[in-house]
């Protein structure tokens, strides 16, 4: 494997990490007043998370690109704050991951939070805890499964992103070029060996997550 | 009433075969850069011979996996002499078939009327963040761009600022959009009816760059098919000649 593939499994990383960083501070409270809520609105929120599960990512990168581009309500904002527009730069391809990964991270914690009920907390407030004191004593430890599975696929399914990396990436190196993108380029530069290296790298890498993903959660339920 | 059924299944039958045998279907894989007078010509063509082009778009160095890999396309208008040649040493085209459709000119383009000069001095003054071009792996376009940069001593300069398109449309896209303010792209892009659609443009000197031969060539899935032999004929008569220029190719 040559360095620019290397450099590319690195940003992969960078990348997925960041997002997963990201996504795991944002899709918590989403997932809990989800969990929680009876609000009319729950239904309109939850499937606006669920979207990008259905969307072709050509959809999300497509629209990103309109919406962060300078002439796009994003771009215009990120323009004014002095940010700059975001398409081709890391920073972009963040936005665009969290997008994409969203349901990833943000179902299994509702399923999570949801599976807990309303006892534990009602023993908690007994015991005069307050919310947040609950929150981290009693519903973290408690959903903990839910906090792995909702790391280990918005990792996962970062690093498998392509169709909104490609839209909006420029595929400049260091940082728009993640590992999906070189290996489409190898497969068009006609360099297959290469693109089975990395293939067969991302093949073994997401059997390992889910693997070890599902082994435990048999061990959780059994 | 199973009677009636089955008569209206004759019929429907009978005029499938009806119009299979006049009107045939050809599967084309077409170079991105050829989409819009591709389009045309394929209208054209429908209209004077009845039969109908199918057209896929996209980056020739993929057309040339998927053909390899059993893709059922019948003709393929590449976007450069070099894939043709090799699908044809491979044996996977109808040999002799090979010819060349377009010569293809390289555009600096932006949207905004007056970014770009006539003569492409923008590139030297800068002022831009981004400078898109198609991937010079894999586009012909990308690759005669990256060599009038290093014909003109700006590749280095200018290498902080380039974004790749993955095929010369996806490079348009990127500047049609405003997120690059300019970029190399394929002058029949921004050029229809023999002039430039908007914006401003450099048509970059053909000499500054290896000429961008584009060939199409049968495909093995089409030996037998009269009517992709019709459609690569089609494409050097006077008519689709007429539509070709017109896009700012040469021929």
């Amino acid at each position: 494997m040559s360095a620019a593939d290397f450099a590319a499994i690195r940003l992969t990383l960078e990348l997925a990490a960041v997002t997963t960083a990201i996504l795991l501070v944002v899709g918590t409270p989403l997932a809990w007043w989800l969990a929680r809520t009876h609000s009319r609105l729950k239904g309109v929120i939850g499937a606006v998370v669920a979207l990008p599960l259905v969307l072709p990512p050509t959809v999300i990168g497509f629209y990103l690109l309109v919406a962060l581009g300078p002439h796009g309500p994003v771009g215009q904002l990120t323009q004014a704050l002095g940010l700059g527009v975001l398409p081709f730069t890391f920073a972009g391809l963040v936005v665009g991951s969290v997008v994409y990964s969203l349901p990833f991270v943000v179902q299994p914690l509702q399923q999570a939070f949801e599976a807990i009920g309303e006892r534990p907390l009602e023993v908690a407030a007994t015991l005069r805890a307050g919310a947040l004191d609950t929150f981290f004593s009693v519903v973290v430890p408690l959903a903990r499964p839910g906090f792995v599975t909702a790391a280990v696929l918005g990792f996962a399914h970062t690093v498998g992103e392509f169709g909104v990396v490609l839209m909006i990436g420029g595929n400049i190196p260091d940082k728009t070029r993640v590992v999906s993108v070189q290996i489409y380029d190898h497969v068009e530069a006609f360099e297959y060996a290469e693109a089975h290296w990395l293939s067969a790298g991302m093949l073994v890498f997401s059997f390992l997550v889910l693997f070890a993903l599902y082994s435990r959660k048999r061990g959780v339920t059994r | 009433m199973v009677s009636r059924i089955r008569r209206l299944l004759t019929g429907l039958m009978l005029l499938a075969a009806g119009l299979l045998a006049h009107a045939a279907e050809i599967q084309v894989a077409v170079a991105a850069n050829f989409t819009a007078p591709m389009q045309k010509i394929a209208a054209e063509f429908a209209r004077d011979t009845g039969h109908k082009a199918q057209l896929a778009f996209g980056a020739t160095g993929k057309f040339y996996a998927q053909i390899r890999n059993g893709a059922p396309f019948e003709l393929l208008l590449a976007a450069d002499e070099a894939t043709p040649a090799r699908l044809e040493q491979e044996g996977a085209t109808v040999p002799g078939s090979r010819f060349t459709y377009a010569i293809g000119r390289l555009v600096l383009w932006s949207p905004q009327a007056g970014l770009v000069d006539e003569r492409g001095e923008v590139l030297k003054r800068g002022g831009f963040n981004h400078l898109a071009v198609a991937s010079p792996k894999t586009a012909p376009y990308g690759a005669a761009a990256l060599a009038v940069l290093q014909r003109l001593g700006l590749a280095e300069t200018l290498a902080g600022k380039l974004v790749t398109g993955e095929n010369i449309a996806q490079t348009y896209q990127f500047v049609a959009s405003g997120n690059a303010e300019l970029g190399f792209v394929a002058l029949s892009q921004v050029w229809a009816d023999d002039r430039l659609a908007g914006g401003s443009a450099w048509r970059v000197p053909a000499e500054l760059h290896e000429p961008l031969r584009q060939d199409a060539v049968i495909l093995a899935a089409g030996r037998d098919k009269p009517a992709a032999r019709a459609l690569a004929d089609y494409l050097r008569g006077a008519k689709a000649q007429a539509i070709i220029k017109s896009y700012g190719y040469e021929l």
